[in-house]
Formats: structure tokens, sequence, C-alpha cells
């Protein structure tokens, strides 16, 4: 049983890790059509390691914004990874090597992992994130020697692929009523707000689904 | 982009990853903020996979995609393996464009 799960679990860590690594390649492609340099785009994938992000601040850069406003909207898109971190932090580990090296690893993709596997969260974790860190940058330099050979992932579907992904790993958590009634308002919050406000806010406005949290009767 | 500013957002999301971590060793956490921690990290990510299947740019993201978050989603709900309910998805997505759904 114990070798099944770990079977099932390395199988759908390279799922989720060759949709990254699609979407990486679409990113080394979009970054050299706007100009930035190999090694810019290279070392951002492995310092920064956000896709959301990345793409936001390259595109903010292509359409004539100032590179500190790229930079700002890019920190408010990854400002939701302080709440993950304080939820996901006990996957992580304590030690100060485990910190540090599971900070840059910490993504949307490898929290959702973990907490979809609360009874093998650290190992859900780590494989997770380092898998797809891994096929991430190997995706950046294949979308940079690619250049505009690199078809667009959305022609592959791989925008649905995220959403559904992160829903399927989610769903076992929402059969708890106060889960699912915070998911619920979570999403509407966050969804009335994303016509008015800038990328990465729509998403921390879901934090105001905590409002019908409730007492705790689980 | 230039170096200072991919550094800048490199360094500042480092900071905002690490600071959740070692914040949540710092802190003696009572059950009732313990389960708060845990629903707020599910309404973030039941709020990104919301606006990730439904909205582009501030709008609507299309039919084509929704669809395919759709039947991901009902795949899941059947209890269809991980792996499936991700290629599922984006077949029926990638096979709407094909027939012209935008």
């Amino acid at each position: 049983m114990r070798s099944l799960n770990r079977t099932d679990g390395l199988r759908d860590v390279l799922a989720l890790a060759s949709a990254v690594g699609v979407v990486g390649a679409s990113f080394g492609a979009l970054a050299a059509a706007a100009g930035l340099s190999p090694a810019l785009t290279v070392g951002m994938s492995l310092l920064v390691f956000a896709g959301g992000s990345q793409f936001l601040v390259v595109s903010v850069v292509a359409a004539g914004g100032s590179p500190l406003a790229a930079v700002v909207a890019g920190l408010l898109i990854n400002a939701r990874h302080l709440p993950f971190g304080l939820a996901v932090a006990p996957a992580v580990g304590r030690s100060w090597p485990a910190r540090l090296f599971g900070a840059h690893i910490l993504i949307d993709e490898s929290t959702a992992y973990a907490r979809s596997r609360p009874g093998d969260a650290r190992r859900a974790f780590w494989t997770s994130g380092v898998a797809l860190f891994v096929f991430w940058n190997l995706g950046t330099v294949v979308g940079l020697l690619g250049g505009s050979a690199v078809p667009d992932p959305d022609a592959f579907g791989i925008d649905a692929a995220f959403p559904a992904a992160l829903l399927a790993l989610l769903l076992p958590g929402l059969r708890a009523a106060d889960t699912r009634r915070v998911g619920l308002a979570a999403a509407a919050a966050a969804l009335v707000a994303t016509p008015f406000l800038p990328p990465g806010l729509p998403v921390l406005i879901g934090l105001l689904g905590l409002a019908v949290a409730g007492r705790g009767e689980r | 982009m230039n170096w200072p500013a991919v550094l800048a957002l490199a360094a500042g999301t480092y900071l905002m990853r690490l600071s959740g971590l070692v914040l949540r060793d710092r802190m003696a956490l009572s059950p009732r903020v313990e389960r708060l921690l845990d629903l707020g990290a599910t309404a973030l990510l039941v709020a990104l996979l919301a606006t990730a299947a439904l909205t582009q740019d501030g709008g609507f993201a299309g039919w084509a995609r929704t669809g395919g978050v759709a039947a991901g989603a009902l795949a899941a709900w059947r209890r269809v393996p991980f792996v499936l309910v991700v290629v599922l998805a984006a077949a029926t997505t990638a096979g709407l464009r094909l027939l012209g759904v935008p």
C-alpha cells in the first residue's frame, strides 16, 4: 500500500511538473521576444521562481513600464507566499537549512500539493517543490533556445490544467463544511474584486472568506 | 528589466516566503489561530484557482478555459486520478479552442 502511494505520488508530481515545464518554456520564449538577455531570463527563473510574477514583470516592462513598477507589481502577486509559509511551515521542517532551502521552493503548487497529503506532507512538499523548480528552469532554457518556435501553451489548454489541478488537490479538504464555506466566500470575494484591482490583490482579498469561518465546529 | 530589478524581486519574494516559515515557529499558536492559518491558506488557494479558472486580464477568461476547468472539476469530484484530471482539463480546453471557442 505504501509503495503504491509512493508511485502515485511521484506520478502526480510529474504531471504537475510537466505542465510547469511547458509554462516555463513559454516564459523563456516570451522573455526572449521581449528583449531580455538570456542570462537575465535564466537568472529570473532561478532566483525568483514564481511564474505569475515573472510573466507580469516581463509584460509590464515590455509595455513600457518602469522596472520599479514591475517589481512592485511582482511582489504584490507573490505576497500570498507569506501566509502560505505560515500554513505549510510544519511540512517544510524546523531546521534552518530546511527553512532556507524550503523557502525558495515554497510556491502555489508545492503548498497545495503538501496540503493535499496531510499524512505525508513533508515528502510531498519537498518532492513537488524540487521537481517544479527543476522543470520550471529546464523549461525556461528550452523556451529561450526555441524562441518563436515554441508554441503558445494555451493551444494545449495548459491554462485550464492549473486551476483544475489546484481544484483536484483542494477538493478532499473542501468536504469539511467550514472549509467549503470559507472557500466559496474566498472565491466570490476574489472574483468580485478582479475587475477593479491589480493582479495579486484579488487573491489576497480571498482572505475575507475567513469572515465566515465560524467558531470551529469541524 | 535589469539585474537590480530581478534581484529586488527575487530578494523580496524570498524574504516573504521565509518570513512565513520563520514566523510560524515564533508564535505560540492556539488551536483557534492554527485553524485560521489553515483556513487562510485554503481561502487563498481557492481564490487563486477561481480567478485562474475564470478571469484573464481583469475580464472573463472565455468558455474554452472555463469548460476545461469544469471538465476537470467534474472528474476530480468523481475521484478520477489526479493525472487524468489535469490531462482532461487541458485536452478539453485545447479541443474547444480547436473548434473555435474563444
